[in-house]
């Protein structure tokens, strides 16, 4: 690895260390959900109904881990900011693991 | 930007995922052939960063939330192919791990995010920056760059969903999937992005590319070609 590219390393290591501020500001100025991605809760309050189709597609998928948070709808806030900095490790890991196992997959296929 | 399940239906989401897959097609044969392997540990960074980038989401007070992507400085950097690839990667993982964007959506998000936004920003950097090396004009460019490509991801996401009642409405006239028209839809998702998300795009991309550029010059692929 250059040095360069471990610096790099560093500041993506900082990164995740800081992206609680992405849950922790929307908190604090009340900023709610991201347009069109709310659950079938929050689209009741909305419009007074779910759209059926949308029912029927919501739970086509259960996550490991929904909203990058282990703990849960009601979790702490602390238990939140942790699950937040572990899911960006995680990401991390796994994209890094991806790209590696996809790239050497084609070029193996080169030789 | 990330279309949940159920927002969008099958007469969407079916043709998005071709669209993406053809373009997934293409990115990895891009990449078998021209990506020289030094780039590989760069590829897995820039996942990496697009990853957390959408991490921080941005508030609006009272409003909604919102968050860069990375798309524009990745293509820049890596190549416009490259990125498909590396946002792709990101995407899956938040569907598939963390919910965050629907299975059903992840070809339309793909292409949202992984296809449109990496070529518009690089095609705009190309463009803005003429043969600029250095400079307002290349900063700009690359300002410009992260910030149109962003807004135009976002517009076409308010397409996606603002086409949803026209396709698929009920017996009794409501809509199956995404509720709001056209006319809601495509302004809430531009004026967003270009208010406020489509900045902080701009910004990360011109300081990452300013950071590159005098660290590791040789390596930006937008500076290579012709």
């Amino acid at each position: 690895m250059t040095r360069f590219q471990k610096k790099l390393w560093i500041g993506l290591a900082i990164m995740a260390l800081l992206t609680p501020l992405g849950i922790y500001l929307p908190d604090r100025f009340k900023s709610g959900d991201a347009w069109g991605e709310w659950g079938t809760d929050k689209i009741r309050g909305l419009l007074g109904y779910v759209p059926e189709g949308l029912k029927k597609l919501a739970d086509f998928w259960k996550a490991p881990v929904p909203d990058y948070n282990f703990g849960g709808e009601n979790a702490a806030f602390s238990t939140q900011v942790i699950s937040y900095i572990i899911s960006g490790m995680i990401g991390i890991a796994a994209a890094v693991l991806l790209i590696y196992l996809i790239t050497k997959f084609l070029v193996k296929h080169e030789k | 930007m990330h279309i949940p399940d159920g927002y969008l239906s099958p007469q969407t989401f079916v043709p998005l995922y071709g669209v993406s897959f053809v373009f997934w097609a293409i990115a990895l044969k891009k990449i078998k052939q021209e990506l020289p392997a030094k780039y590989i540990p760069y590829l897995a960074m820039a996942a990496a960063f697009s990853f957390l980038i959408m991490m921080f989401n941005v508030p609006i007070p009272g409003g909604t939330t919102g968050h860069a992507v990375g798309g524009g400085i990745i293509a820049i950097l890596l190549g416009p192919w490259a990125a498909v690839l590396a946002v792709s990667v990101v995407l899956i993982i938040q569907a598939i791990v963390f919910g965050d964007g629907g299975i059903t959506a992840m070809g339309a998000n793909c292409f949202n995010m992984a296809v449109v936004m990496p070529f518009v920003s690089y095609w705009v950097f190309k463009l803005v920056k003429g043969n600029a090396k250095g400079g307002a004009r290349f900063y700009i460019a690359a300002f410009l760059a992260g910030y149109i490509g962003l807004s135009v991801a976002a517009i076409l996401t308010g397409f996606e969903f603002g086409i949803q009642p026209m396709i698929a409405s009920g017996p009794d006239g409501r809509p199956l999937y995404a509720p709001y028209p056209l006319s809601i839809a495509v302004p809430v998702m531009a004026i967003e992005h270009m208010l406020v998300f489509g900045i902080v795009e701009g910004m990360v991309t011109a300081l990452i590319l300013k950071y590159f550029v005098k660290h590791e010059a040789e390596l930006v692929y937008a500076m290579k070609e012709a």
